[in-house]
């Protein structure tokens, strides 16, 4: 028998607020979440800018041990976990917690540390590296952490595809649920690379915009004066359950999790190809793991990073897969207001697409005061657009050619 | 300050305890809730504090808070 997945929790700490809801908020107001960075001094970089978490107290998850110890991606992954956890009523005991798992995406992991232990090994030699230092720069310890700390004991997994992860980790938490392995999945993405090797390294390869005097401007998809995406940071995550084990409980059902697709470019490990035929299959994929035809999409939240190729080559696979519908379609990205979250985005944007579906709402896509000629679809700039949705989809792709989509559907028994 | 007060003062914030458990007699495992990691981190704080070195051998014979006092007294530190 078919097994369905329904969302029944959202935990995320984002630029834009420390729970899924004043995150939410913010997308329907159409705020940006980006600043000039505080984390560390930019001023020899070309970029001063990204998405922080502000006025976050990681005190409220963690203790002053596990604050020293834990890299910020870590801590991020457990508020989110603990938030979505309490949003679902997911009680994990020990009748279910064998078939509770994580799945909990991270393209860079625990850069921070890892930048800070080198530092130790360079002034200090090596006796001065931190015994804690290998599980806080391992990417798959925000997963870890989570299950340790929930006491969830089913399948655990951590995708590392880049900016990519938070999708597949839903992708690979729905086909895990579907498959029978496990009846509840927490999953999505977390990143927290403000860092100053990250920020260095991306500007290196021109990725980040540059428009330092204007932060809350400088995230423009789809806009002929956008120059790069920023960096953000924060976490996404879902609780994701069999439908009738969320309706035994009662749960409350936000939407419907019907397709996945993932393929690979082929092509090259940063640039996507011209027309970007990969994630335009990426998305038939997911079509048509959903059975759905393409007109009946109503929205997509793209991946709409604000660098000049992939705008314009996602808007061209858009066209390719949807055809005479793409004009019908709201499109928007929502990185306008929160940053690129990196492998966080995937889980953010998931709530995000799961949110605008159960609340009839359209998010906006921020700053695009000059659209670009060559993307020329609906991509509801400026407002939010009250609009029943009844299909969403989600777009992320990452470096080394990831692309990965997910279609949520409006929950109706 | 006491060489003790301030041997229980790093104690206490690097494992997250209150002072009152930070009895000389305390073992940092089997009373404190350190595991190897902790107390790996514990030396290393030991010996940035004091300017000491621990070799694994020492180590092996620090158990208790008593035993990490008793052995900065044999480095010299008062």
């Amino acid at each position: 028998m078919h097994r369905r997945i329904v969302i029944t929790g959202f935990g995320a700490v984002t630029p834009l607020g420390n729970t899924a809801r004043e995150t939410w908020e913010g997308i329907c107001a159409g705020r940006s979440g980006i600043g000039r960075i505080t984390k560390f001094d930019s001023q020899a970089f070309e970029t001063k800018i990204a998405g922080e978490i502000k006025n976050f107290d990681p005190l409220s998850f963690v203790n002053k041990k596990e604050l020293r110890r834990l890299d910020d991606f870590i801590i991020y992954a457990l508020a989110a976990a603990e938030m979505a956890a309490a949003d679902a009523g997911l009680v994990i005991n020990g009748i279910n917690a064998e078939r509770v798992g994580v799945s909990i995406g991270s393209a860079i992991g625990g850069l921070s540390t890892l930048e800070k232990e080198k530092k130790n090994i360079l002034r200090f030699g090596p006796g001065k590296v931190s015994p804690f230092t290998i599980p806080a720069v391992l990417a798959n310890l925000g997963a870890g952490h989570v299950s340790i700390r929930l006491r969830a004991k089913g399948p655990i997994n951590c995708s590392v595809t880049a900016c990519a992860s938070g999708t597949c980790a839903i992708g690979d938490a729905a086909r895990m649920i579907a498959g029978g392995y496990a009846e509840t999945m927490i999953a999505g993405g977390v990143d927290a690379a403000v860092t100053p090797l990250a920020v260095a390294g991306f500007n290196a390869m021109q990725a980040l915009s540059i428009n330092n005097d204007q932060p809350e401007k400088a995230s423009r998809p789809f806009d002929s004066k956008r120059d790069g995406f920023v960096i953000s940071e924060g976490c996404g995550l879902l609780v994701m359950e069999e439908l009738s084990s969320a309706r035994q409980r009662g749960a409350r059902i936000y939407a419907e999790v019907i397709g996945y697709g993932l393929t690979s470019d082929a092509y090259h490990l940063a640039a996507p190809p011209p027309g970007h035929d990969g994630a335009a299959r990426s998305m038939k994929a997911a079509l048509a793991d959903a059975g759905i035809d393409p007109a009946d999409v109503d929205y997509i939240n793209a991946h709409g990073t604000s660098t000049p190729l992939n705008d314009k080559y996602e808007t061209e696979a858009i066209k390719a897969v949807f055809g005479a519908h793409s004009n019908a379609l709201a499109v928007s990205s929502t990185k306008s207001m929160t940053g690129h979250l990196l492998g966080a985005a995937g889980g953010v944007e998931a709530i995000i697409a799961a949110k605008a579906i159960d609340e009839s709402i359209i998010p906006p896509t921020i700053n695009l005061d000059c659209p670009d000629p060559a993307c020329d679809l609906d991509y509801v700039p400026h407002r939010a657009r009250r609009k029943e949705i009844n299909i969403a989809m989600s777009n992320t792709f990452g470096f080394g050619g990831v692309n990965a989509v997910l279609i949520f559907r409006k929950f109706t028994g | 300050m006491k060489l003790e007060e301030k041997v229980i003062g790093i104690i206490a914030e690097q494992l997250d305890v209150a002072r009152e458990q930070c009895v000389p007699e305390a073992s940092f495992i089997d009373d404190l809730g350190a595991d190897s990691l902790d107390l790996m981190e514990l030396i290393m704080e030991m010996e940035e504090n004091f300017s000491v070195q621990i070799s694994d051998e020492e180590l092996e014979n620090i158990r208790t808070i008593q035993d990490v006092i008793d052995f900065l007294r044999t480095k010299g530190v008062k």
